[in-house]
């Protein structure tokens, strides 16, 4: 096996065996879903209209919540820097470590969004949009969030600051993703947002392993 | 660059800073004065009224937070690919101005949508991306004051600073595709009458001086604050 995928495969299991963030982040996304109409109201039509936000939010904060771990229990153990001085370029095992995240939250929460939307009384057609947003935009969320991590890994309590730095970040994801929905409520083509969104997502996985390589480089010198 | 390492020696920048920074703050005074004098002085707007004095206060706020920003991530540039010493103190320096301006702006801004929009607060693009603006520059403090080692919070900061800038223009073009009601830009258009133009103009430019005082006394505090930290380590 390559170590791309080696890391890749290692990070899935420790992301979804005991203590793993995974399945945390799919209860923390599905309470969100639940909160939000006790909050606002059992009002089918006004649960349809803010779906698309609330549901994005709640997936970029779920996806969040294990973010923090992503380099730090390696960092705490020292396997950090058996990866940093293998053969695999730090880069690429950024990558692996941001797909292997992706895979066991960004994905995982895409999938569960079409039964979520159901609660919220979202109509198929956008329901379809916002698995559509969801599956093309988290990467970005995985991906951005993975520098977040690389910067306070050595911080005790990094997960504090992480949202701080992470979220405004993470803006023009939400605002494409809930965009694209909302488009196809509204009867407009959602392609536009969904495009935007497709290019977001690809430009912060192709830049962020470097930033998140360099950020883990300047924690683990010295 | 060369010349650019010539400043990074602390002696040196403390000399030079020291002898510049009274005409820099004698010129503020004045800047400040002849802009406040003449922004104070200018006829109420025809449609605004009074509050069209808010433009004096509230347009510069919003332009030096951006230059602010800017001067961080070039210092931050600076720092990592040159590994230019003084920068790092010179953008944690800038950074909480570049807080305050952001806030000014924000502040200013509601107060004049009051009776312009009818409300204090509306979602607009510009008001949303100066909103995400200032919650950037309290990730980059936060980020600075979490790590203990120096030279490590510095250069996490500057990576932090880097991606900030290359992420603000997608924030401000997808809070843009948003929502906008802000009233487009009107200085180099030229949509602005020369009674405001010229007090704004002033404005500006104390705006950019005060910050130039302020960062250089700034900048000079941490210098003089880590030669006594030193002192106080050989001598304990």
């Amino acid at each position: 096996m390559s170590p791309f995928l080696a890391l890749l495969v290692r990070d899935m299991k420790l992301a979804t065996r005991g203590g793993g963030g995974a399945a945390l982040a799919l209860s923390f996304f599905a309470l969100v879903a639940t909160l939000v109409p006790l909050g606002i109201g059992a009002d089918l039509k006004l649960l349809a209209r803010v779906a698309g936000g609330i549901l994005w939010v709640g997936a970029v904060l779920a996806a969040l919540l294990s973010l923090d771990r992503l380099f730090q229990g390696d960092y705490d153990d020292g396997s950090l820097e058996l990866i940093a001085l293998s053969p695999l370029p730090l880069e690429l095992a950024s990558l692996a470590k941001i797909a292997a995240h992706w895979l066991s939250t960004g994905a995982a929460l895409t999938l569960l969004s079409p039964l979520l939307a159901v609660l919220f009384n979202l109509p198929s057609g956008a329901t379809a949009i916002l698995f559509l947003s969801l599956l093309v935009g988290t990467p970005a969320v995985s991906a951005i969030g993975a520098i977040g991590a690389a910067l306070t890994l050595s911080l005790r309590r990094g997960g504090l600051i992480l949202p701080l730095i992470i979220l405004p970040l993470l803006s023009p994801a939400v605002i494409f993703g809930a965009g694209a929905v909302a488009a196809k409520l509204d009867g407009f083509s959602p392609h536009g947002a969904l495009g935007l969104l497709g290019a977001f997502s690809l430009a912060a996985v192709l830049l962020s392993p470097f930033a998140a390589a360099a950020s883990v480089r300047l924690n683990l010198s010295g | 660059m060369q010349f650019l390492f010539r400043y990074a020696n602390p002696a040196l920048f403390m000399r030079l800073s020291g002898a510049v920074l009274p005409y820099v703050a004698s010129l503020t005074v004045v800047a400040l004065a002849v802009g406040l004098l003449l922004g104070f002085t200018a006829p109420p707007d025809y449609q605004q009224g009074l509050t069209v004095l808010i433009l004096f206060i509230h347009v510069p706020a919003a332009t030096m937070a951006m230059s602010v920003y800017g001067a961080i991530a070039v210092c931050s540039l600076l720092s990592l690919v040159w590994r230019h010493p003084l920068s790092d103190t010179a953008a944690r320096a800038a950074a909480p101005f570049g807080a305050v301006f952001t806030a000014l702006g924000l502040v200013t801004g509601s107060l004049w949508g009051k009776p312009m929009w009818g409300t204090y607060w509306v979602w607009d693009a510009r008001l949303t991306s100066f909103l995400l603006l200032l919650f950037l520059y309290f990730g980059y403090m936060a980020l600075w004051n979490a790590i203990e080692d120096e030279t490590k919070a510095a250069r996490a900061a500057a990576v932090l600073a880097l991606v900030g800038a290359v992420n603000i223009p997608i924030i401000k073009f997808s809070v843009d595709w948003w929502n906008t009601l802000h009233q487009g830009e009107s200085i180099v258009s030229g949509n602005l009458a020369p009674v405001f133009l010229w007090p704004l103009l002033t404005m500006m430019l104390a705006y950019m001086l005060l910050f130039i005082t302020l960062w250089l006394i700034r900048i000079r505090t941490a210098i003089v604050n880590r030669r006594v930290t030193a002192l106080l380590q050989r001598s304990a």
